[in-house]
């Protein structure tokens, strides 16, 4: 596996033992990172860096790890009896594997491929991460959520029904609204699993468009079938195939000038 | 028209009037009964009934209204100890479970649902009755209770499973521990068919009688307390029915009829939830 990088994000490689400073512009690290399911190895020795800031895309065909690994970073494969990882995943220079799993979980939040709102109002909604995590008081709840609700585009929608059901949005409606649960406990870095893909285009560029404002407060990284997508909206790119990490860089670098042939064929349609 | 092709013809009237004719039947019976409720249970049915305690043979005027609070107070208590035990059973082998002991638990639960009423009464009586030297609405609830555990644990099992993955997955990404995404999203999701659950136990619960007969035995006048005998619709029901009063007679199906009455609100009220239920709309 091979990682190419610019000048921008320059790696440190750490001798055994010694202690480099973290660099403020890489906000997680995987290094060496294998994943089994029971038996079976679902990832082989990845290794990546995520810069601040930015959005980092995962591609590949159906299968080849993408949201296998998209699950590691906020640890949500302890949800599947037989899952284990091997290897060094770092968030801020600290092991994800021996942080306490709720704080973990609050600094890197996580937005899924079909919306999935609780069914509660829309204001409980938002709600529920403040109160979980002792965040808000409930006098300043109704700011926080309000300004969660505008940073996810969907406040001027919903401000007079707040207390309505979560169901009664559409779908894009109620993927912004999980985004904005997501961003109400202020993550550091926000997971997307395919955020898109059971939406329209039009809830899509909406979607992309308040994803591009938040680069300001959250590192983002989004798993996607969709090219293009990953071409519109990701500053970098990392190529998945069967568990492996082919090729990362800059996103058009990667589009334009891939350096490996499975990232070009796959680019070009040739498969996938 | 071959002989064949009438033949094929004959067999599907007749099949289809049979399969009909089954299903007429089986409806039927439940109408027949509530009928013959309605009518005989219906002349007897006065706000006497309701409100007056049993008198002596002889004497008109008599009611059950002793009956009606004792079903209700055995119920109530039956349910204090049936539904946590049930709704925390569920939540067990729903979440938390793992494959081997959930397994047991499951199939000793339904195991535990087939036990005739009356083997729950004569161990109640054992267990309660006996060492109590007396017959109590403690020992009435406790049999009952015990047999409202199995089914309360199944539905309540059965509606968390149908709580999607997804939701306990938002709920985890946010930083919820297991319990606090079970107590606080899961079974919020999942309380519809859980309630629907706890009234079908009720209403199943409420007319047994034979537990009751050597547990809470019966009273012809108020209880006070859990420990003394107290009286019961299907205990008054079983008694008065056998007995050579006409008067009594027209009681006891009076009895019936409120008894059934209640049974049928509560699993027509709980079909009616279930079927209101919106389930988890997906995108």
């Amino acid at each position: 596996m091979v990682m190419k990088t610019s000048e921008e994000s320059r790696p440190t490689e750490s001798a055994a033992g010694a202690t480099t400073p973290w660099p403020a512009d890489i906000k997680m690290r995987a290094a060496g990172l294998d994943f089994y399911y029971g038996g079976k190895q679902a990832l082989h020795s990845i290794g990546l860096q995520v810069p601040t800031g930015r959005i980092t895309a995962l591609i590949g065909p159906s299968g080849c790890g993408k949201t296998t690994f998209l699950r590691v970073l906020n640890r949500m494969y302890e949800t599947v009896p037989h899952a284990l990882p091997q290897g060094e995943v770092l968030l801020d220079g600290e092991d994800i594997f021996s942080l306490d799993v709720v704080k973990l979980r609050r600094r890197v939040g996580m937005v899924f491929q079909k919306p999935n709102p609780f069914p509660k109002s829309i204001f409980d909604n938002i709600a529920y991460g403040l109160r979980i995590n002792g965040m808000a008081r409930e006098g300043s709840m109704a700011e926080a959520v309000e300004k969660s609700l505008r940073r996810a585009v969907l406040w001027e929608e919903v401000k007079d029904q707040l207390h309505k059901s979560a169901y009664a949005l559409s779908g894009g409606q109620q993927q912004r609204l999980c985004i904005a649960r997501a961003l109400a406990v202020e993550p550091e870095v926000l997971l997307l699993d395919e955020p898109c893909s059971a939406l329209d285009p039009i809830a899509t560029a909406k979607i992309e468009e308040l994803l591009f404002n938040l680069k300001e407060i959250c590192t983002m990284v989004i798993v996607t079938h969709n090219m293009q997508q990953a071409a519109r909206a990701a500053d970098y790119t990392g190529f998945f195939l069967m568990g492996r990490l082919i090729e990362f860089n800059k996103t058009a670098v990667i589009f334009k000038t891939p350096a490996r042939k499975e990232t070009e064929d796959y680019i070009t349609g040739r498969f996938g | 028209m071959s002989l064949r092709t009438r033949w094929r013809k004959i067999v599907n009237v007749v099949m289809l009037s049979l399969t009909g004719l089954c299903a007429l039947f089986t409806v039927s019976v439940l109408f027949f009964i509530l009928g013959y409720l309605l009518y005989y249970g219906g002349k007897s049915l006065n706000w006497a009934f309701f409100v007056n305690l049993p008198t002596p043979v002889g004497e008109s005027g008599g009611g059950m209204a002793n009956a009606i609070v004792g079903s209700g107070k055995l119920l109530l208590l039956a349910s204090l100890v049936g539904v946590p035990i049930g709704l925390l059973g569920g939540v067990y082998l729903a979440e938390f479970g793992g494959r081997t002991f959930s397994f047991l638990v499951r199939y000793t639960t339904d195991l535990l649902n087939g036990v005739p009423s009356i083997v729950m009464g004569i161990f109640a009586y054992t267990l309660i009755v006996l060492p109590m030297k007396h017959f109590s609405a403690f020992a009435g609830s406790m049999a009952l209770g015990v047999m409202m555990i199995p089914i309360a644990v199944r539905a309540t099992e059965e509606s968390l499973r149908a709580v999607p993955l997804v939701l306990r997955e938002g709920a985890l990404a946010l930083g919820a521990s297991k319990w606090r995404t079970v107590a606080t999203v899961v079974v919020p999701a999942a309380i519809r068919g859980i309630v629907t659950g706890i009234m079908l136990t009720l209403a199943r619960v409420a007319g047994e009688t034979a537990p009751l007969l050597f547990t809470a035995f019966s009273n012809r006048f108020w209880s006070s307390g859990w420990n003394q005998p107290i009286a019961s619709l299907p205990v008054m029901i079983y008694t008065y029915a056998i007995a050579p009063y006409d008067d009594w007679h027209r009681q006891a199906w009076a009895a019936g009829l409120v008894l059934l009455g209640f049974v049928l609100l509560a699993n027509i009220g709980a079909r009616f939830l279930v079927s209101r239920g919106v389930s988890f709309r997906q995108v």
